[in-house]
């Protein structure tokens, strides 16, 4: 990613690989100085943050025991 | 020497063999839940998501030697699961969407569209996103187009990286990355619609 004039503008545009840990590290360091200095952009990295593990927590249904069991068996007997 | 005696060294392999089953076995078993979270989300019920991690552990068990050991295992086990999917003609549903969304919106309006509802001014993100519903997170995922959610579900819920998404998926990894971005859009404007509704 190249820099751009809007500092803001580049911070949101990293935000997501950001959260991804996809950035180069020169790019994250450059991200988190911004972040360290404007409210308002680390507010939207929060808001995105806690909202992805807001997300991931909500659709997480567990396995029931009867399919745990039912693929256990599936094992070669030993 | 008879030809049906086995050697020491056809015992050894068999011996390794029947070890390095049981291992695989046993740690592909340690990954059900993870699998089966992804799974439940890539398809709309959970009597298809159960039967569908069901034939991902027959396939796996049977095909275990073409496993490469010490590689992901969990990608090696959800792209059998995916390929099963669409095997069982999930793709025929519908061709690639490109669902309009409103491409002013930039990737704050649902925090701005959550926060009008509260009366307090700049409210704390985790108060915000309390007013969404468990079922209207669950509904509004359910509602993107499946091709955005494949990778939503892969990245955000399943916790994989970009170049796994692309190798279970069988896509390039610019793919991913851009149905992310467009299917994240896509999550957050119905997640907006469901909180105003």
């Amino acid at each position: 990613m190249t820099p751009i004039d809007d500092p803001c503008e580049e911070c949101e545009e990293m935000m997501q690989p950001f959260l991804d840990g996809s950035l180069s590290e020169e790019e994250v360091a450059r991200a988190q100085k911004h972040l360290e200095s404007c409210s308002w952009c680390a507010k939207r990295y929060k808001f995105e943050e806690r909202l992805r593990h807001y997300v991931r927590v909500a659709v997480s249904e567990p396995m029931s025991p009867e399919l745990k069991a039912k693929l256990a068996a599936l094992r070669t007997p030993l | 020497m008879s030809d049906s005696a086995p050697t020491t060294a056809d015992t050894r392999r068999l011996a390794r063999d029947a070890r390095d089953r049981v291992r695989f076995e046993e740690e592909a078993l340690e990954l059900s839940d993870q699998v089966y979270r992804v799974a439940r989300r890539l398809v709309g019920s959970r009597e298809e998501a159960e039967d569908l991690v069901q034939q991902t552990y027959e396939r796996a068990f049977r095909s275990w030697r073409q496993y490469t050991p010490g590689t992901n295992l969990r990608a090696w086990l959800l792209r059998i699961l995916t390929n099963l999917n669409i095997d069982r003609g999930r793709r025929q549903q519908r061709a690639p969407q490109t669902t309009s969304i409103d491409s002013e919106a930039g990737d704050y309006f649902l925090y701005d569209k959550l926060a009008a509802q509260m009366p307090e001014e700049n409210p704390d993100e985790e108060r915000v996103l309390e007013r969404l519903s468990q079922d209207s997170i669950v509904d509004a995922l359910a509602d993107v187009p499946h091709d955005f959610r494949d990778v939503i579900v892969l990245v955000d819920i399943g916790e994989f990286s970009y170049a796994d998404a692309a190798q279970i998926l069988d896509i390039p990894m610019g793919t991913v990355m851009s149905r992310l971005h467009r299917g994240r859009r896509i999550l957050k404007k119905n997640l907006a619609d469901t909180a105003v509704a």
